[in-house]
């Protein structure tokens, strides 16, 4: 913030040269707000898809050879495949306007159902964000979750709701415990959690591929690396009847958000994770136990992406494999980021990534574009998120706003 | 800096600018004439993959050949969607309901269940599954109306490449790894096993195979379908244990084995799912394939589709077996010379023992089907 006023372009919108020379315009505090950053950096990352969209479309491919001859054949195949693409993702994703009936609002509950274990496992990633633990290891911890929950499903009989509690539970153990052995090695030793997470999602993999070929998780009869079926009682309920897979784990999951909220704005030991994320030094100086606060945080991350593991065995698979986990984990690592960590910034991005999941089928069948492009999209929009100069350079819209007296270099970054 | 970037734009431009000077073609009233006409037939053929993608030079590949061959052949529409893990199965087979598919084909056992409920909500489309037949909650084979499963006996070609292997090894040491302990990857080592034991058995050559041990059903897995330098690495610990015939089953990972043993004397390697000698992946090492264990996924999707386009489905399964060429060993190509007349002749006598049902190959991944 040390940049002058004497710097910014003559013609401000809000002149109000004040004694404070700080102050930032009103349009410049709107330009570089995160918000402004992130959804540009969404709108962005969906128009280079969308170049690339073109340059994979086999009809904008032969109409490009004579772009000079025709040029409108090129924008007419062009704007079509795009068009298509996207379409059929908000038909996926939002809203089916072709379909019949209640099938017309399915989709969106597909993105919310897609969206629940990334909620519950970004929370706990943002969790370790804050509190300056940089854990890698959603993803072997939501595995351990799931094998847990699949397992308590189907060797426990219990009656309606235990069943799917103590499956949960044991989920939030497993996951707990899978990110806490970081989180003791790092209090202990000083163990990077870094590698330490990594080297625990293979082990993760590894260990529940095991497992599964054992008679532990195998099906009895079968040579498939696959387990019996989640018993009905350990299901999540469903919430708007059997033609919709929205489950209950969606409320869990915003539950939890409203809990991850209060943990770290409103309780001590929130406090604590966020003094030793500020400055470890400061905080044991301050007289916190910052190897109790290690260990805690990822506890508590654990236990959230063991429970997002859950809720795709409880909630939607209910058989486990060693694949269920998909990239749940890494993906999650992204949500959090363009959360910025915080739980509501965390439920809106699960959403998104949410729905580009829930609509990459319909992408695929309907408009022939390859499920890879979701991938691109989801890689672009970190790359932009780890850089807001960047974005703010990319951007049409802060380029137009420089005309007004917008300053990209002003920015706080 | 600027400079430069100008310099390489305007450099763009002009690449831009003569790649697209060719000429318009003619305009003519039938919009877009040549890509419409492929697509004679109403009929719409689908297929979703498992989680390996169509790209995986193994049984997807070959499924998604079979689509492509019927789309080309019969004049169809095709439709696909690549899962990328477990929990796509069902939204990828649901939206290919709803994009009106007369047929829609799941590849690999792990689309069962998506492939079965489909099936099941859905009994005026008829569908397919590929390496798998279909069960109820309880693992009791099921058998559905409009669902049909499509198996192979690999095991019966894996014998015959073992029995040939045993016959060829001059250290009487063989070797094979898999990808995943998956019923359809261990049936290739279950059938090679008992076709070396067969050969070790007749010739009173004592003779191993190590990386599998077929009565604990469990060996030598790297892990996953990808990682070719795994393969190569386990390759060569198999080669210097003195292994001298190696059968990887891990679909591309098979070249990381080639790799290996064209830095060895004398080793040769087995490919599988289709005929390795004729992949331009493998042209490099192609003289080191001894045979092939072949699996015709490929003719087994080309017929069904073909079946239903005629109006003919029925859900009895199609099991490729031997008999019924769904499943072989492929030529010896370059290891013709090599190969003694008299094995070659006895392979023969197998493989017609097989198709008589005088000699039975079991294996417990070999589908059970009445």
């Amino acid at each position: 913030m040390s940049a002058t006023v004497q710097d910014a372009p003559a013609p401000a919108p809000a002149p109000e040269r004040k004694p404070e020379p700080d102050r930032p315009s009103y349009l410049q505090q709107v330009l570089d707000s995160t918000t402004t950053t992130v959804v540009v950096a969404i709108l962005i990352a969906l128009g280079l898809a969308a170049v690339l969209v073109v340059a994979a479309d086999a009809a904008s491919q032969d109409a490009l050879s004579y772009v000079f001859a025709r040029p409108a054949d090129f924008f007419e195949a062009a704007w079509n495949a795009i068009y298509e693409t996207y379409s059929a993702l908000f038909r996926g994703a939002i809203f089916d306007y072709q379909a019949e009936g209640a099938r017309r609002i399915r989709p969106i509950t597909e993105t919310m159902v897609s969206s629940v274990p990334l909620i519950l496992a970004g929370l706990g990633l943002g969790i370790g964000f804050r509190s300056g633990l940089f854990n890698i290891g959603a993803q072997g911890q939501v595995l351990v979750g799931a094998a847990a929950a699949a397992y308590l499903g189907f060797t426990l009989d219990l009656p309606v709701v235990a069943h799917v509690v103590v499956a949960c539970l044991g989920a939030v153990v497993a996951g707990g415990i899978w990110a806490g052995i970081a989180g003791f090695l790092k209090a202990r030793t000083g163990a990077s959690e870094v590698i330490v997470t990594i080297m625990l999602n293979s082990i993760a993999l590894y260990l529940v591929s095991y497992l599964l070929t054992t008679a532990v998780l195998r099906q009895p009869g079968s040579t498939r690396p696959i387990t019996p079926p989640v018993g009905e009682n350990a299901m999540m309920p469903l919430l708007l009847g059997s033609q919709f897979r929205l489950h209950a784990g969606f409320l869990v999951a915003l539950l939890a958000a409203v809990g991850v909220w209060w943990l770290m704005e409103r309780s001590t030991l929130g406090f604590r994770f966020r003094a030793v994320g500020a400055n470890q030094d400061a905080a044991r100086t301050a007289g916190i136990n910052v190897q109790r606060v290690f260990v805690s945080v990822m506890l508590v991350a654990g236990g959230l992406a063991g429970l997002g593991g859950a809720m795709q065995i409880l909630g939607t698979d209910r058989t486990f494999q060693a694949g269920s986990a998909g990239s749940i984990g890494f993906d999650a690592i992204t949500v959090a980021l363009l959360g910025r960590s915080r739980p509501l910034g965390t439920v809106l991005a699960a959403l998104l990534f949410g729905a580009l999941r829930a609509g990459s089928p319909l992408m695929q069948t309907a408009a022939g574009t390859p499920i890879d492009l979701v991938l691109v999209i989801q890689a672009v929009i970190v790359l932009l998120i780890a850089a807001p100069p960047l974005v703010r350079e990319l951007s049409v819209i802060h380029w137009a706003a420089t005309l007004f007296g917008y300053d990209r270099k002003k920015a706080a970054a | 800096m600027k400079k430069i970037i100008r310099v390489a734009a305007l450099g763009g431009a002009v690449a831009l600018a003569l790649a697209a000077c060719g000429s318009a073609p003619e305009e003519t009233n039938e919009t877009s004439g040549g890509d419409e006409t492929s697509a004679t037939v109403d009929f719409t053929a689908c297929m979703v993959s498992d989680e390996g993608g169509f790209d995986d030079a193994s049984f997807n590949e070959s499924g998604f050949k079979g689509l492509e061959q019927a789309e080309s052949e019969l004049g169809i529409t095709i439709k696909t969607a690549e899962s990328t893990d477990p929990g796509q199965y069902t939204t990828n087979v649901d939206s290919m309901v709803q994009q009106g598919c007369n047929l829609i084909i799941g590849v690999g056992f792990a689309l069962e269940d998506a492939v079965q409920a489909g099936a099941e909500a859905n009994p005026d489309i008829e569908f397919a599954l590929v390496d798998s037949a279909f069960s109820d909650a309880d693992f009791n084979p099921v058998t559905l109306d409009n669902a049909k499963p499509l198996l192979f006996n690999t095991q019966e070609a894996a014998y015959l490449a073992g029995y040939l292997a045993a016959g060829i090894s001059e250290t009487h040491k063989l070797a094979t790894f898999g990808g995943q302990p998956f019923p359809s990857v261990t049936i290739f080592m279950d059938g090679f096993v008992d076709g070396a034991a067969a050969y070790a058995e007749e010739s009173g050559v004592a003779t191993t195979v190590v990386g599998w041990d077929k009565e604990a059903q469990n060996g030598s897995m790297i892990g996953n379908f990808s990682d070719t330098e795994a393969g190569r690495t386990t390759s060569e610990q198999f080669i210097a244990d003195g292994a001298d015939v190696i059968l990887p089953v891990a679909g591309p990972v098979g070249s990381g084995a080639l790799n290996a043993a064209s830095q060895a004397e004398s080793t040769a390697v087995i490919w599988v799912d289709s005929d390795g000698y004729l992949q331009p992946a493998n042209e490099q090492y192609k003289g080191l394939i001894l045979t092939s264990v072949m699996k015709q996924i490929q003719t087994a999707v080309f017929d069904t589709i073909k079946s239903s386009v005629d109006g003919e489905f029925t859900a009895d399964p199609y099991v490729g077996t031997l008999a019924n060429g769904g499943v072989d060993i492929a030529p010896y190509h370059d290891w013709e010379a090599n190969v003694p007349a008299e094995l070659s002749a006895k392979i023969d006598e197998l493989r017609q023992a097989i198709i008589d049902g005088d000699l039975v190959v079991e294996s417990p991944s070999a589908n059970a089907v009445s």
